[in-house]
């Protein structure tokens, strides 16, 4: 027996689960809000953890920054695993056609030589860099509270290690393996690098989550990747030859334009629910402002030495902006 | 300059691991200490992190590709489903039971799983470990959500789903998977591993998805049926990551053995209990049935988990200590289970029925040696008392294991008459517990599952003071609607006029 | 010996590969359950690239397997032409 299931019209009991409803109303909810809000336990958590028995398995307090609720910290690009996921097999699908565009054109090799070592200078060592925001953002997920929030850790964490993958392909098409090894030479010993080194690895021990995001994501990521990629490699080294670069780097840039309207909406979020918020925002972001500049320096002077200072001061302004927009002085 | 020589093409293996382990380097600012502070206190001994085998080399480009193909079917079917009335397909609405259980108790799981593997994912010191590890915590994340949205429309039209959020951390059966989840939350990286990436997802997770799944295919389930594989694509990655790291901490030192089996034990009957309510599902909740759940057990616990400790054996490793236990109880647990979960519906944001007689020639078949003994005795007794206007309903309160919060209703392993009585006086309390395996559990552990919440005490306890219709809103229970027998039901009525509408004209 | 199996998802895309598998692992048992195809074999499995590419007339990544796979047992080793479970006792 044939049933044509689409000819019967009935009526829904109800439009959406309970605690939708009590959140929007008894209307039909997106699959965001399904699959974002209160989908974290939060109450008659049986066991305190034995790695730290002072805090809870889910523990709002390890932060300084106080939410009457967490779910406030809305993701204005509204992703969840699936637009997330296809925003980034797209994007994915541009860049590879981009790094196959670039090898079989051998565009690769019409650098010039001292150019391509400038460009491998500047980014290979940076996917080291890219891993530290893979781990930072993978700890905000972990300890971070509210799932509307750490999912979206989770996915920036995912994209940190697409990038340093990315990074790392550029190095294998520009210098092979050894650009890899003298990559990794120059972040571990070079004096150039070493003040972005010990950045990182000083925000690897952070353990408030809120602060580690300020650090990871508003201050060493709004300054670098404007700086890196905008500055260095659009503005100065494509016009001197190294367009094919740009190219391959494409996906870092429209990365960043996108993320930062995510990272804007949670600072500006924290920062509106209290005058104790905002002033813990400023004091961090004071602190790791000051520093990613000093740590960066180094790095834009090698790959430009007349502009480097213009160039930092131009991108310190420009985050100082920003982060007005949010509420944040500093 | 000298013409570029052409590029030499890495291997699969090679470039995985340029792209991934390479990464990370030995840090000199902080101490490797103060970045990984957990990776000491469980005893655990790691001397080479790079010994670790990466199980799939997926690199973030193919995953996002291959995840992006499966989330587009998946959807896609999602969506059909909905627009086109699908519910209506399933063979009736008394199936609806068992994925009311799976988004109450088994959603809220995958979160938290998520949530667990993003810590892993962060605290163990070798990069191919992390990334493993952050894979899988995105892919919980997925699995939530997809089966969020997948039953969506079932919330739509049906009672019992509306409520999952609250029931999660209020709702009594719902400690038993809160509990279990928990327990591995606030357990070390290593143990989490072996709690969910080994026990859970090798062992178990088989027979949580195939036959479960299998089940929603014969019910005419398609939302359920594209969930659960969908899921299940994820899980042969984990699986072979779970594989993949107790083989790696029994490989870096022997004083690695005791620590890892005592999990093994410890988590393998905690597993074996929890997917109990599965066994409930299969055996009752399916109108129609694929396999039994003793017969689900057999080729995905016992063929496939006794390969799986064979192959350890060559470190040391035997079966899980409950496993002779788990093998008895398999012809018991699902009707002990069921019994329970049938004398306590008015409490069930489900619905639960006696098994018609069609249900309980097919579950004689199934379980020659002990239905018609054991069980069949009971579910007629039951069905008589209903029949004389005295439906049997338990109203007093179950007394709960501390360990696994299952009512005890189980019997002794060699004796199905003996119901299993286990105390236990710590500091000058008494704990009660289910079976010898789940007493064993806390005798190790004690200061932990002390901590344990528990919903009957709670219940008495301010502010519901023992208020059973109090009880039932902080629960989100509608009486009346989600909870008791499903014939005679909201959802039985709706489902067969609805059903109407879409066969006869009127 | 103990059991290795794989199941994938019973559609167009995988019968081509449960074909080439089949053709690799002449010993094989396929179980054809709803939805599920599940192959099971004694102590080792091999899935081949070229064969599946021979019996889908495209190139194939191994990698896609991902996308209709269900379950698998035993332990795995994978490259970029094939994909083994076995047991080891």
């Amino acid at each position: 027996m044939q049933i044509d299931l689409r000819t019967v019209s009935i009526e829904p009991l109800r439009q959406t689960f309970d605690h939708l409803a009590r959140r929007f109303g008894n209307k039909p909810a997106s699959r965001y809000q399904e699959g974002s809000y209160d989908i974290q336990a939060t109450e008659n958590l049986h066991y305190r953890p034995t790695w730290d028995p002072d805090q809870l398995i889910y523990d709002a307090s390890i932060t300084r920054i106080v939410m009457q609720d967490w779910y406030a910290l809305k993701d204005p690009r509204q992703f969840y695993y699936n637009n997330y996921t296809l925003a980034r097999a797209r994007q994915q699908e541009t860049t590879e056609a981009n790094f196959t565009f670039v090898e079989t054109r051998g565009l690769a090799d019409a650098i010039p030589d001292d150019l391509r070592q400038t460009v491998l200078d500047l980014l290979v060592p940076l996917r080291h860099a890219a891993w530290g925001a893979n781990m930072n953002n993978t700890l905000v997920c972990g300890y971070g509270y509210a799932a509307i929030f750490t999912q979206a850790c989770m996915f920036h964490a995912m994209d940190n290690l697409g990038i340093a993958q990315y990074l790392s392909r550029i190095g294998l098409l520009l210098g092979d393996v050894e650009a890899l090894e003298a990559g990794k030479t120059d972040w571990l010993e070079s004096e150039v690098w070493q003040p972005l080194r010990r950045y990182v690895e000083d925000t690897l021990v952070i353990r408030d989550p809120f602060e580690l995001y300020v650090a990871q994501n508003v201050a060493l990521d709004g300054l670098l990747y404007p700086l890196v990629y905008e500055q260095l490699i659009d503005g100065d080294l494509s016009p001197r030859g190294a367009s094919a670069v740009a190219m391959l780097t494409q996906f870092m840039r429209d990365w960043y334009e996108e993320t930062r309207k995510w990272i804007d909406a949670v600072i500006k979020t924290a920062a509106a629910e209290s005058p104790a918020n905002r002033a813990v925002l400023e004091e961090w972001t004071t602190h790791w402002t000051q520093r990613a500049a000093d740590a960066l320096l180094p790095i834009v002077r090698q790959a430009n030495a007349e502009q480097a200072e213009t160039m930092l001061a131009e991108e310190v302004t420009a985050l100082k902006a920003r982060l007005k927009k949010t509420g944040i002085e500093i | 300059m000298d013409m570029k020589v052409a590029k030499k093409k890495l291997a699969l293996k090679e470039k995985y691991k340029l792209l991934t382990r390479d990464l990370g380097w030995e840090p000199s600012y902080q101490k490797k200490d103060d970045i990984y502070p957990y990776i000491k206190y469980e005893g655990i001994k790691i001397h080479d992190w790079d010994k670790w085998e990466d199980p799939f080399r997926l690199t973030m480009d193919s995953y996002w590709k291959y995840q992006a193909e499966k989330e587009r079917k998946f959807y896609a079917i999602i969506d059909a489903h909905a627009q086109n009335n699908g519910h209506l397909n399933i063979t009736d609405a008394r199936y609806l039971s068992a994925l009311k259980i799976f988004l109450q108790a088994i959603s809220p799981g995958e979160y938290a799983a998520g949530k667990g593997f993003a810590r892993t994912g962060r605290e163990f010191p070798g990069v191919g470990t992390q990334v493993a590890c952050q894979m899988q915590s995105i892919d919980e994340i997925r699995h939530a959500q997809t089966q969020i949205h997948a039953l969506s429309n079932y919330n739509k039209f049906y009672n019992g789903f509306h409520a999952f959020a609250d029931a999660r951390d209020r709702m009594w059966y719902c400690t038993l998977p809160r509990s279990f989840f928990d327990d591995a939350m606030s357990s070390g990286p290593f143990e989490f591993m072996i709690a969910i990436g080994f026990s859970f997802e090798y062992v178990l997770t088989n027979l949580l998805f195939v036959p479960f799944m299998s089940g929603a295919a014969y019910n005419g389930d398609m939302a359920t049926v594209t969930f659960g594989f969908s899921a299940q694509s994820d899980e042969a990655r984990h699986m072979t990551l779970g594989l993949e790291c107790i083989k790696f901490m029994l490989e870096q030192d022997p004083d690695n053995l005791p620590i890892v089996q005592n999990w093994i034990d410890k988590w393998f009957w905690r597993g074996f209990r929890l997917l109990g309510v599965v066994g409930t599902m299969m055996d009752y909740m399916l109108p129609k049935r694929v396999m039994s759940w003793r017969e689900a057990f057999e080729i995905y616990g016992i063929e496939n988990g006794g390969a799986l400790f064979n192959d350890l054996a060559r470190y040391g490793i035997r079966p899980p200590r409950g496993w002779d236990d788990a093998g008895k109880a398999l012809d018991h647990m699902s009707h002990q289970f069921m019994l329970a979960l049938y004398q306590y519906n008015f409490g069930t944001a489900f619905h639960t029925d006696i098994p018609t007689e069609e249900d309980m020639a097919w579950l004689d078949k199934k379980y020659p040696t002990t239905f018609n003994k054991y069980y069949r005795p009971r579910w007629e007794h039951i069905r008589k008392l209903k029949e004389a206007g005295t439906p049997y309903k338990n109203m007093g309160l179950a007394k709960l294991c501390q360990t696994c919060q299952i009512p005890t209703v189980f019997t002794e392993p060699d004796d199905p008459t003996q119901l299993t009585i286990r105390e236990v006086d710590y500091k000058g309390d008494k704990y009660h517990f289910c079976s010898e395996g789940c007493q064993h559990i806390f005798e190790n552990e004690p200061e932990k599952y002390i901590q344990a919440v528990l919903p009957m005490p709670q219940l008495f306890q301010a502010p519901l003071s023992g208020d059973l219709v109090a009880w039932m809103n902080w629960v989100g229970l509608q009486n009346g609607k989600d909870n008791g027998d499903y014939f005679g039901s909201e959802d039985q009525k709706n489902f067969d006029a609805w059903r109407d509408l879409a066969t006869r004209n009127v | 010996m103990s059991t290795v199996f794989i199941a994938l998802q019973a559609n167009e895309d995988t019968r081509p590969i449960i074909d080439a598998i089949v053709l690799d692992n002449p010993e094989c048992t396929v179980n054809r359950q709803p939805a599920m195809v599940k192959i099971d074999a004694q102590g080792k499995l091999t899935v081949r690239r070229e064969t599946i590419e021979e019996q889908l007339g495209r190139p194939f990544d191994l990698q896609e397997l991902q996308v209709n796979l269900i379950t698998l047992s035993g332990n795995v080793d994978e490259d970029e032409d094939s994909l083994t479970l076995c047991w080891n006792s």
